[in-house]
């Protein structure tokens, strides 16, 4: 408990959660699934096409929205495409997933894939924003050691 | 179309960033009182109440449980929604829904946030997906600076242009005795705020607040009797479409297009430039001021810059826009929607004192949360 008055009010009290630790686990499905172990496997990103509309999206998913039909046809996107848009973030706040402080600056991209119809969200290895250009080309970084998260792509670089 | 429903009263609290001096369960309650004065109500005349908020802020999970005596529920037809960002803007369509039904004659809805009890950016990134797009996410500011990045290049478009727009809204705000925000700021102060994810300032940005809305409809029969001038509702209108943040298509906006043509549509609505008196949209950050004029049927794309420099949307524009300041002065997340849908009835039914625009008839609201949901409401002093 911490007293938080503020004078004319009288003694206010404040109660912190603590160092609370709550672990999730998340269940990635058959889809996502076959995404990541592209990744670790093959280094290569899986999307998927509706055969419906034909349109093809990363990540890959089991329904196509708009259609509403399942989808399976798998398609291989490969490791390039281009910038759709970008941020250089330079606020740090906390990783809801460790419960630490962010490093920044770090720069979050959306890339358009080539062959996709949607954006894959991950980092690019640049910071400065004047280096960078919505629409420049860009190419995965694979890490060495992958085990089938997201991060076995470490980053996206210029091309 | 249901039975026709009014806004009939407007209540919120003293919002700030800190309101260390009550709990959630006081912060509701103070604002259901103001919503019960402003439209000279009892407990006993409120049918059915909906209320919302966006949880994971305060980290309690099931408001509908723990304060329910502060919002006036006991044992009364409750129901809790949320939406994200959008809450606000979901709980006035669901009251006025509850309305149309014929169900209930006079329905509150109640939104409310107490944002300062946690990390506001780590609990915003908790709606993105954790496996796949949470680590590039940059909380709520992330996206819509990717956005104006994209804008910019492709329209030419500049930093100045949004920071004109945060300048009407925090100047707007003077007026507003209920904003969080109230500081006279120039465009060359946005320029020179710290840089929180480029091209996205800290005055380009909403303030987290603490603070609640209550909005109170009404059937037909019952509205005119509570109030002398009722805001009609004409339309309200829900779009979603998305389930990754890379599936957006930040070209076309196809979520407020289909938004706003709804309701303009449902409201005999072709020129909102001349047809609308006013409108209290949810932009949380300048550059959607400037980017998402493009998508409600302004201009053509790309010419949102125009129309901002040229200050068609200030308050002695063509189309004012946020007298009260919006969410980039007061920004209670779980209120913020509803808190426009009260801004727009209260200038409807001449009720915003010095922030009032003359000759209101018609106004709307819009929300905006999450994966680019959108949700709009129009109002008008006649019935529909």
């Amino acid at each position: 408990m911490k007293n938080i008055s503020t004078g004319s009010e009288g003694e206010l009290l404040e109660m912190s959660s603590g160092g609370a630790e709550h672990v999730y686990r998340w269940y990635c499905g058959h889809y996502i699934s076959k995404f990541l172990i592209g990744l670790r496997d093959r280094k290569t990103i899986l999307g998927i096409k509706c055969s419906h509309c034909g349109r093809v999206y990363v990540p890959p998913r089991e329904v196509c929205g708009r259609c509403y039909r399942t989808m399976d046809k798998w398609v291989d996107l490969g490791t390039e495409g281009s910038i759709y848009a970008f941020t250089v973030v330079k606020l740090p706040y906390i990783d809801p997933n460790t419960g630490k402080s962010i490093k920044v600056p770090r720069t979050d991209i959306y890339v358009k894939l080539d062959g996709a119809d949607t954006c894959l969200m991950h980092w690019l290895d640049e910071t400065d924003e004047k280096k960078i250009t919505v629409g420049a080309r860009v190419r995965a970084i694979f890490k060495e050691s992958r085990r089938g998260t997201i991060h076995d792509i470490e980053c996206f670089t210029q091309i | 179309m249901g039975r026709r429903a009014a806004i009939v009263g407007v209540g919120q609290t003293y919002h700030t960033s800190k309101r260390k001096d009550v709990n959630g369960q006081e912060l509701i309650s103070e604002a259901v009182k103001r919503a019960l004065d402003n439209a000279v109500l009892g407990l006993r005349d409120i049918d059915a109440i909906v209320i919302g908020n966006m949880d994971h802020f305060e980290g309690i999970n099931c408001v509908d449980g723990w304060s329910v005596d502060g919002w006036g529920a006991f044992r009364r037809p409750i129901m809790k929604v949320t939406t994200g960002g959008s809450t606000g803007g979901t709980l006035g369509s669901c009251a006025y829904h509850h309305v149309a039904s014929g169900l209930f004659d006079v329905v509150m809805a109640i939104g409310w946030e107490k944002n300062s009890e946690s990390d506001t950016q780590a609990a915003i990134s908790t709606c993105a997906d954790p496996i796949l797009e949470r680590d590039f996410f940059g909380g709520a500011i992330g996206p819509n600076a990717a956005q104006y990045a994209m804008y910019m290049k492709r329209y030419g478009a500049t930093q100045e242009d949004a920071a004109l727009v945060t300048v009407r809204d925090h100047n707007n705000a003077l007026k507003n005795p209920h904003a969080h925000l109230r500081k006279f700021i120039t465009v060359q102060d946005v320029m020179n705020s710290p840089m929180l994810c480029w091209p996205i300032k800290l005055l380009d940005s909403c303030p987290r607040s603490d603070g609640a809305c209550a909005v109170i409809y009404a059937s037909e029969d019952k509205a005119p009797k509570i109030a002398d001038r009722p805001a009609w509702v004409h339309a309200t209108a829900v779009s979603h479409d998305c389930v990754y943040f890379g599936d957006y298509d930040w070209e076309t906006m196809p979520t407020l297009e289909a938004t706003v043509s709804r309701v303009y549509k449902r409201a005999g609505i072709t020129d909102p430039l001349k047809e609308i008196d006013v409108m209290e949209l949810y932009l949380p950050f300048s550059t959607c001021g400037v980017a998402w004029m493009d998508h409600m049927w302004f201009c053509d794309r790309g010419e949102a810059p125009k129309l901002v420099r040229k200050g068609v949307f200030d308050m002695d524009g063509e189309l004012p826009l946020n007298p009260s300041g919006g969410v980039l002065a007061t920004n209670p997340i779980g209120a913020t929607a509803l808190i426009r849908i009260g801004e727009a009835a209260l200038q409807v039914m001449g009720k915003a004192e010095d922030r009032q625009v003359p000759n209101v008839n018609t106004a709307m609201a819009t929300a905006f949360g999450s994966c680019y949901w959108f949700e709009a409401t129009i109002l008008r002093s006649t019935k529909p």
